[in-house]
């Protein structure tokens, strides 16, 4: 009987099995794009990808999404980190949502999401004529998500139909498509968010600096600390930021991602923090709370 | 022991299996706090525990299931504790889940069955055991739930497990361990019950903790499936892939497989180094002392224990398609890296679940289970299933409509693969066509009964024939008289008359003739079966495409008029679909084009396509 040798850790089968992942769909589809949205576990698919296609470079370019309000932060360590691998990035906003001057202040999170994420990536997708996406997504994230496959199936207009999922055996992935549909791919589907930051630890793998706690300037909105990234964000009267140490768990656009109090500002505080923990990692995702199968909705529609 | 144990968790609503994961996830502190707010709203707004803690909507994250109240498809949990990490296939029990539930096993290296302990041994708890026990889990833990129910009566548990115990033995589940638990009230899921101290047994918790599983994959012959050669540039060629069983060195011999090759191992290349070792579960990438032809889908292997290579199996399948399995249908095999073409040549029974009674079958529908007898374009390399589940197990795709329609496990080789060769002969078909002058090919007539397909391939045959070729026409009608007189109208058996009639025109182009095949032939996969019996360019797909009710109007054999008052079943066009051919050589409308017009304008595809020499 296969499986695994005893003596492997939980990380090395996970490793595996992620890297297995990622030369399947470069060895089966014609026109792979792995989403790099820049936060922590963009950062160890990524790495992975340098691992699984060793000495060579991943073949397949590297595609973000970009709303216009993530942290700037995030956007000068992607262009570095890019440049450092010597990498293809192909960076897409959505040009209608720009002329339409769409905003989370302006338009609300969810039409904001809606025109700058989910419609963003269609037409990116679309543009690139890619028929297979890797994304970062874990089952451990949201419970819709613990119910979807590792090679995700998407119809000619992305959707994501949860009642006509294709049975997944063994590590026999099924790449087939028509022109015009897709997979999403999602290698770290097993990974749980501690596993992750054992990981970043164990390989040392440089993440985006507003993980790690520090002071920052932050206003307290519907009881989520938004950091005051830029300009853009309003202030209310009588609002003033006020310097606090603090984290983020997630990372996504600025105004929409709530930042925790925190003093770990290393791998393994974080991990040591984690621990004892009592919320969820998306519980900072103001997105995700408007209903409980947002989710599922959102990826119905084409939302990775 | 294992790091990390993967489980699958089998029964139903009613008996307790979203509870005992909950509490599992509960415990273990896998449940924060605003997932823990979420479900105390859910469970207030849609519960099913009169407004108490229902988790089962905390396993169930589809919205349909929350609606229905039902598990319908897999859900995968991690938790973990100081000794091990686990990942929990969450799988519904209900028969109409099967496949479900095959998938979540397929991955997993124990299961936790759980009984109402009111209710004992149940027709589900046989079919989630069998099931378990077909994709390969040996090992399963007997959840007796509910225990505090029946007072945690010892005999009634003891009455339970001596039932199931001579159950599983029949079909080969040895390992059993067996625990009374109240998932409900927390005895001994992960605390210890006092008030079961007759048991002195592990909690399930210590149970899975502690239980060896992993049955030394690490000891078996070496086997890895190549997925991708990496070939970054001259200097360096690397065959990537994951190791499916045992280990292997730098200086190891490796055998490649269906070649036959021999070459030795000389790197173990890794982005972080070179390994001295690699054991099952790496993915690696390997290097050979000298080149040898290697692509996607070769297996390298011990040659101390090579696998097997054939292209006839008997196998066990389990059939996942809404769509019936047709035998004879040619479908996509995938197993290990390689997919090929094949067919399911017969199947020999079907098996009830439920009962175990094995049944005739001439198809399958979704989540029927049967054994049957395999046919590949090409030989494989491959172990039985119970001796390598990553080189025995495969699953089987639909060419159309690209869906995973079947799982399969390998049982054994096919005697008769081994032992008939194809007989080489040397007169061959471009000698024979060249004596005739012309290029041997099939036209394949496909339309609706009275489209005009046997009128056009009449009026063709006369042309032809007229021009001094060799020709045969092959009638659908005429064919059921002899050949085909053993099949009817089902699905099933029109692929097999259209088998039957690709194969035989196969037989008349080696003989040098240009044949007529006049056949509604309905289905889009046995015209691309009779198209990729032969050789590109030699086969001609004839559209006669009529509109039904114009065909209906015509219905010159009176056929239409029965099939509408219901006397004729599965009529092409009325009670069974017609499946239009996407890209035909030629299509023909017979509103604009009459036959005489129609067989010049094949004469002239014919010609333009220089199938015709001259005399």
């Amino acid at each position: 009987m296969a499986g695994a040798h005893p003596d492997l850790t939980n990380l090395q089968r996970l490793e595996a099995e992620s890297i297995h992942i990622l030369r399947e769909v470069v060895a089966e589809c014609e026109r792979p794009v792995m989403l790099y949205s820049i936060g922590k576990d963009s950062a160890v698919m990524l790495h992975l990808a340098m691992k699984a296609f060793y000495p060579a470079k991943p073949p397949f370019p590297l595609l973000h999404v970009d709303t216009t309000w993530k942290f700037k932060e995030m956007i000068a360590f992607r262009d570095q980190r890019v440049r450092e691998l010597g990498l293809d990035l192909l960076v897409h906003t959505n040009p209608e949502g720009i002329a339409q001057g769409v905003g989370p202040f302006t338009h609300g999170s969810s039409i904001h999401t809606d025109v700058m994420k989910t419609q963003a990536l269609k037409q990116a997708l679309d543009k690139g004529r890619f028929d297979a996406a890797f994304g970062g997504a874990r089952r451990d994230e949201e419970k819709s998500r613990a119910k979807e496959r590792i090679f995700s199936f998407r119809s000619a207009q992305h959707r994501w139909d949860p009642r006509q999922q294709r049975p997944e055996l063994w590590r026999l992935y099924n790449t087939r498509v028509h022109k015009g549909e897709s997979i999403r791919v999602f290698p770290l589907s097993n990974w749980t968010e501690l596993d992750v930051w054992q990981y970043i630890h164990r390989e040392n793998i440089p993440i985006v600096p507003l993980y790690f706690a520090k002071e920052r300037p932050v206003v307290t909105r519907d009881g989520a600390l938004i950091m005051v990234d830029d300009e853009r964000l309003p202030l209310q009267p009588g609002e003033r930021p006020e310097f606090r140490k603090v984290r983020f768990r997630t990372l996504g656009c600025y105004p929409l991602t709530g930042a925790v109090e925190s003093d770990a500002d290393s791998a393994p505080a974080i991990i040591s923090e984690m621990l004892r923990t009592t919320t969820s990692e998306r519980q900072g995702r103001v997105i995700d709370h408007d209903s409980a199968a947002s989710m599922e909705k959102k990826k119905q529609e084409g939302y990775f | 022991m294992a790091h990390l144990l993967r489980f699958i968790t089998c029964g139903s609503v009613d008996d307790g299996k979203s509870t005992l994961i909950g509490r599992l996830l509960y415990d273990s502190k896998m449940v924060f706090d605003d997932q823990l707010s979420a479900l105390e709203r859910d469970s207030k707004a849609v519960g099913t525990q009169n407004g108490a803690l229902d988790f089962a909507l905390l396993m169930d994250g589809l919205a349909a299931e929350r609606e229905q109240g039902i598990t319908i498809d897999v859900a995968y949990r991690f938790f973990s504790t100081g000794a091990r990490t686990f990942i929990v296939a969450d799988t519904p029990g209900h028969e109409q889940y099967t496949r479900n539930m095959i998938t979540g096993a397929s991955t997993a290296d124990l299961a936790v069955i759980l009984i109402d302990a009111r209710r004992g041994v149940l027709t589900q708890t046989r079919r989630h055991s069998f099931l378990v026990s077909l994709m390969g889990i040996r090992k399963v833990v007997l959840a007796v739930n509910k225990m505090d129910l029946i007072a945690y009566d010892q005999a009634a548990f003891d009455r339970i497990c001596a039932d199931y115990r001579a159950f599983a033995r029949q079909i080969g589940l040895d390992a059993v361990s067996a625990i009374p638990m109240s998932a409900l009230k927390g005895d001994n899921v992960t605390a210890r019950s006092t008030a079961m101290n007759w048991y002195d047994g592990p909690t399930l918790i210590q149970h899975l903790e502690t239980v060896e599983t992993v049955e030394r994959p690490h000891e078996a012959p070496f086997r890895l499936c190549v997925q991708w050669v990496n070939r970054p540039d001259l200097s360096f060629r690397g065959f990537a892939g994951t190791v499916a069983s045992g280990e292997i060195r730098p200086g190891d011999s490796v055998r490649v497989l269906p070649s036959g090759r021999d070459a030795r191992v000389a790197r173990l290349v890794t982005h972080d180094g070179d390994l001295t070792h690699a054991a099952a579960g790496q993915s690696v990438t390997l290097t050979l002392d000298h080149e040898i032809d290697i692509a996607r889908g070769d297996v390298l292997a011990s040659p101390l224990d090579p696998p097997a290579v054939a292209d006839q199996f008997n196998t066990t399948i389990i059939w996942m398609s809404e769509d019936p399995l047709l035998p004879g249908r040619p479908y996509l095999v995938k197993i290990g890296t390689k997919t090929v073409t094949g067919t399911v040549t017969s199947l020999k029974h079907k098996i009830n679940v439920n009962t175990l009674e094995h049944l005739a079958a001439k198809t399958l529908t979704l989540n029927e289970i049967a054994e049957a007898n395999i046919q590949l374009a090409q030989p494989i390399a491959f172990d039985p299933y119970d001796k390598n589940r990553e080189t025995g197990g495969f699953i089987v795709i639909d060419r159309m409509t690209n869906a995973t329609v079947d799982a399969g496990l390998i049982r054994f080789a096919l005697r008769r693969s081994e032992n008939i060769h194809w007989q080489a002969v040397e007169v061959d078909k471009p000698a024979r066509a060249n004596l005739k002058h012309q290029k041997a090919c099939v036209l394949w007539f496909t339309g609706l009964s009275g489209a005009g397909k046997s009128t056009i391939a009449n009026a063709l045959e006369k042309k032809l024939f007229g021009l001094g070729r060799h020709t045969y026409l092959l009638d659908g009608d005429n064919v059921r008289h002899g050949l085909n007189r053993d099949l009817g109208f089902t699905d099933a058996d029109r692929v097999e008359n259209i088998r039957r009639v690709a194969e035989v025109s196969k037989l008349m182009v080696d003989a040098g003739l240009i044949v007529l095949v006049s056949f509604i032939s309905p289905f889009r996969a046995e015209r691309e079966l009779a198209r990729n019996l032969l050789q590109p360019g030699e086969f001609f797909e004839v559209f006669v495409d009529t509109p039904l009710v114009e065909a209906e109007k015509r219905d010159p054999k009176g056929l239409y008029k029965k099939a509408r008052r219901g006397e004729i079943r599965n009529f092409t066009g009325i009670s069974s679909p017609y499946e239009a051919p996407q890209n035909p050589e030629l299509r023909i409308d017979t509103s604009r084009a009459s036959a005489d017009e129609a067989a010049d304008l094949i004469l002239r595809l014919l010609t333009e396509r220089a199938m015709l020499g001259g005399h």
